[in-house]
């Protein structure tokens, strides 16, 4: 469509995203003196990093004894051995180190009474491999991802990076295989704008919006994951989905697991402490997959609160009020707003939501997208960091406070890796005009939709199919179910309603787009879901309950082009990067 | 006779009527102020009927329901849904705030939607906040110390609880589109929200550029601006405080 007016530019390094992995990749870019490009959808501080509440893991050891090889074996164990064991080494290993800089940068953080960082126990977090529950949660207050993401932000303005905000990118342009940058709109002017790069970082973050009730912010469509699908690329265990144990009821927001980690805990219809019976030890702060299962059996057998009996009861009020205040500020006032609870008083009803999205981009522990030819092989130009990655440290289940360290650690690691492969001023190639028209080709059919379904109505039809076939349990049945079901309103776009034509701020077009990526990562989550014959970690089926490591120690490939996918596995990767730690065999996972 | 001219687009004229299809019982009036930059047409007033039978608490939840099931077009920035990202701030019914953490309850009669006061207007809801934005860069709002090791910076309970009340700002811009001083001299005075940011790095006890900081503040117009109208603390979403932080920031200078 040569009818848009194209704006060029030349970056050594365009970063796609600027929540907290973005930020920190951009600030490490701008560090090594590569000219950067930081592309965001929203402004920086609007990124849904900011939501993240209880803190960031590290083993510092400020709170007791602790190790890094502990961390990692949580986080192994956690994953239920589907994380690649070099990529967590590398994250537990590097975290320490990576808080530090944090705190160094500014990030606020709760203190301890000899004035070091304050760390709090969270679920799945424990001492000596297994054993004890250790406080390795680095925390500022209970709004960790808020303090972190505005720090970060600073940072990125201290060394000059330069952001592009409020527009929204399209797709990447590919030749050959690799990655030569990105096409993206500007909502502020309606103009469209070419940046070629060298290297171009994916920081675009999860795709919670695929599910009708998520703690997703709205703009969490993964964009990134879309782009990478419509280039040919796979996307990776994309069946894993977590669900947090503690959203409010009805209306989904977060409540912090930092909430069970200050001594909260949950109860049933019957008042009892339900999570007793399934984690004896770690009780309410055993993994996200156990309690999130745990709550929907009790919903299940009818021990459900309500006059539904379709949520939990998740009590503080036998705190004391000055460590409600001082140290979960944000939730009490959450529950206040959207469920018209006092902390101090009453219990917040809760119930499992979607929260977060194991599966993504698959990379390497240097953030090098990866994609399978014959065996692994990295895609030349192209890095993906954050929740829109998979490592995959988190394999089949992440451990809370995880994800912002991984954030740090990773978009840090991708800033070096580009560092080594980018030379300042390097020169780039023509673009390909065929690559651009087959991007605005696609923006300029979906921006003159004439059609009779609105993308809301899609839209709710995905999120509605989403949240029955493809929830905490699964079955052979509804996934089956779900796939055909799923595909109904990627076929409804053939008729697609958008009736805003402008291009200034026209979030139409924009809602429209962002569903044309939701609704490919939703049907490769379906597909990737009916064809794992398991269960393990966040993917429970009913009919298969074992995990089954000879045939799944596997991760989901998926590919999709229109509604069609492709599905393929890769082995995890069964050894450590040094000998500073021995391989942690599969066992079984009870807490 | 001089012949005095209001600014381009200061006049909001009366827009479409979008009536109940529902036939609901309960039905609530939502105006909204619209502006198409693609046209060259002035701002409207459109007004929709909402079912209030099917819809959610907040007032965000109220626009979603008229862009999802009435009107597409209309444009407002939205992302978290529960005050933290900062997004959707907004004036409603006379007064500014987040359209997510605001009851439609607690508003009486119609609902009267428009953007912030005083920002130029990209589209409907959507306002400008480039300038605040340029501010904000300006106080320099990071860490500043010569210590390089590998160690963290030791910081006391107390010194830590000096941010409190600081660093939870969302940035919504809520204060500083609210201060009548900052409508008339925003382009110098850097307003609640900045000046708020500003002593957020001022009294962190790790921060070696307390002094240099507070010169750069001491400003006719970008500190002494403030008359203290306490319009900022009355609008802040987040219920922090930034008339008292200003005062703090002229206090440190009176007494330095």
């Amino acid at each position: 469509m040569s009818a848009y007016k194209i704006i060029d530019h030349e970056y050594d390094v365009v970063v796609l995203g600027a929540g907290g992995s973005g930020l920190r990749a951009a600030v490490g870019l701008s560090e090594a003196g590569l000219k950067t490009a930081c592309v965001s959808k929203v402004f920086p501080t609007r990124s849904h990093t900011s939501a993240a509440q209880g803190g960031i893991s590290a083993a510092l050891g400020n709170m007791g004894e602790d190790d890094w090889r502990w961390h990692m074996y949580d986080t192994v164990k956690g994953a239920d051995w589907l994380g690649d064991q070099d990529s967590i080494e590398y994250l537990c290993k590097e975290a320490p180190a990576a808080v530090l800089e944090l705190e160094k940068y500014g990030v606020p953080f709760s203190r301890t009474d000899d004035g070091k960082i304050y760390q709090r126990p969270f679920g799945g977090m424990t001492k000596n491999y297994g054993n004890e529950t250790v406080q390795r949660t680095c925390a500022a207050a209970d709004r960790t991802g808020h303090a972190i993401l505005h720090t970060l932000y600073g940072q990125a303005l201290k060394h000059n990076t330069e952001f592009f905000i409020e527009y929204f990118a399209l797709d990447l342009i590919m030749k050959d295989g690799a990655c030569k940058g990105i096409i993206a709109w500007n909502l502020n002017d309606g103009t469209i704008h070419r940046f070629k790069s060298h290297t171009t970082i994916i920081a675009t973050g999860g795709y919670g919006k695929v599910y009708y009730s998520a703690t997703s912010a709205h703009t969490c469509t993964g964009d990134g994951n879309a782009m990478a699908l419509r280039a040919g690329l796979p996307l990776q265990d994309m069946e894993f989905v977590q669900f947090h144990p503690t959203g409010i009821y009805g209306h989904g927001t977060l409540i912090s697991e930092g909430v069970r980690g200050e001594g909260g805990y949950l109860v049933n219809s019957k008042g009892e402490r339900f999570m007793e019976r399934y984690a004896p030890k770690a009780k309410d702060l055993a993994s996200r997959d156990v309690v999130s299962r745990s709550i929907a059996v009790e919903i299940n057998e009818g021990r459900g609160i309500g006059k539904e009996q379709d949520h939990v009861h998740l009590h503080i009020d036998h705190l004391d009020p000055k460590v409600i205040d001082e140290r979960l500020p944000g939730i009490s006032e959450a529950s206040k707003l959207f469920a018209n609870v006092d902390v101090t008083k009453e219990p917040i009803p809760v119930v499992p939501t979607v929260h977060y999205n194991m599966g993504g981009i698959p990379t390497n522990y240097k953030a090098e997208v990866l994609t399978l030819n014959g065996s692994e092989k990295t895609v030349p130009g192209l890095m993906a960091i954050g929740e829109a990655a998979c490592v995959s440290v988190h394999g089949a289940n992440r451990l809370g406070s995880n994800s912002l360290i991984d954030l740090v650690v990773f978009g840090r690691a991708a800033a070096k890796r580009a560092a080594e492969l980018v030379k300042p001023g390097m020169k780039h190639e023509e673009i390909d005009k065929n690559e651009t028209d087959r991007c605005l080709d696609r923006f300029d059919k979906l921006r003159n939709s004439e059609g009779s379904n609105p993308t809301s109505e899609l839209r709710l039809s995905m999120q509605k199919t989403m949240q029955s076939k493809c929830a905490v349990f699964r079955t052979e049945k509804t996934l089956k179910e779900g796939i055909d079901e799923i595909r109904r309103p990627y076929d409804g776009m053939d008729s697609l309603s958008v009736k805003d034509k402008s291009l200034i701020f026209n979030t139409d077009l924009v809602e429209t787009l962002e569903f044309d990526n939701l609704i490919r990562q939703a049907i490769t989550t379906m597909d990737s879901a009916y064809h794992r014959k398991e269960s393990r970690g966040a993917h429970a089926r009913e009919d298969f309950p074992k995990r089954d490591d000879e045939n799944y120690m596997q991760h989901t490939l998926s590919w999709c082009n229109g509604s069609k996918t492709k599905i393929n596995y890769r082995p995890v990767h069964r050894s450590t990067l040094t000998n500073d730690v021995q391989y942690f065999p599969p066992q079984e996972r009870v807490y | 006779m001089v012949q005095l001219n209001l600014p381009a687009n200061s006049k909001v004229e009366k827009g479409q009527y979008y009536k109940d299809k529902t036939g609901s019982k309960n039905i609530r009036k939502v105006n909204v102020y619209r502006w198409d930059p693609s046209t060259n047409e002035n701002p409207r007033l459109d007004t929709y009927e909402v079912d209030m039978d099917n819809c959610s608490s907040k007032v965000l939840d109220v626009l979603n329901k008229i862009k999802n099931e009435i009107d597409p077009s209309i444009a407002y920035r939205r992302s978290c849904a529960h005050g933290v990202c900062g997004s959707c701030a907004m004036n409603m019914n006379g007064k500014n705030g987040l359209a997510c953490t605001k009851s439609h309850s607690e508003l009486n009669g119609d609902i009267d939607i428009y953007p912030l006061p005083h920002l130029k207007v990209l589209k409907d809801l959507i306002g400008d906040l480039s300038t605040l934005y340029k501010q904000y860069e300006s106080v320099e709002p990071w860490l500043k110390t010569s210590k390089v090791n590998d160690k963290e910076n030791i910081q006391s309970k107390d010194d830590r609880a000096k941010l409190d009340g600081l660093y939870e700002c969302i940035m919504c811009a809520c204060c500083s589109t609210s201060c009548p001083s900052y409508w008339w001299n925003g382009e110098k005075y850097l307003g609640p929200a900045v000046l708020l940011q500003a002593y957020r790095w001022i009294i962190d006890s790790r921060d070696e550029d307390r002094k240099e900081r507070l010169k750069k503040v001491a400003d006719e117009l970008k500190l002494y601006r403030c008359h203290t109208i306490l319009n900022c603390t009355n609008a802040c979403p987040k219920g922090l405080n930034p008339a008292k932080a200003i005062a703090e920031i002229k206090k440190m200078l009176a007494t330095a």
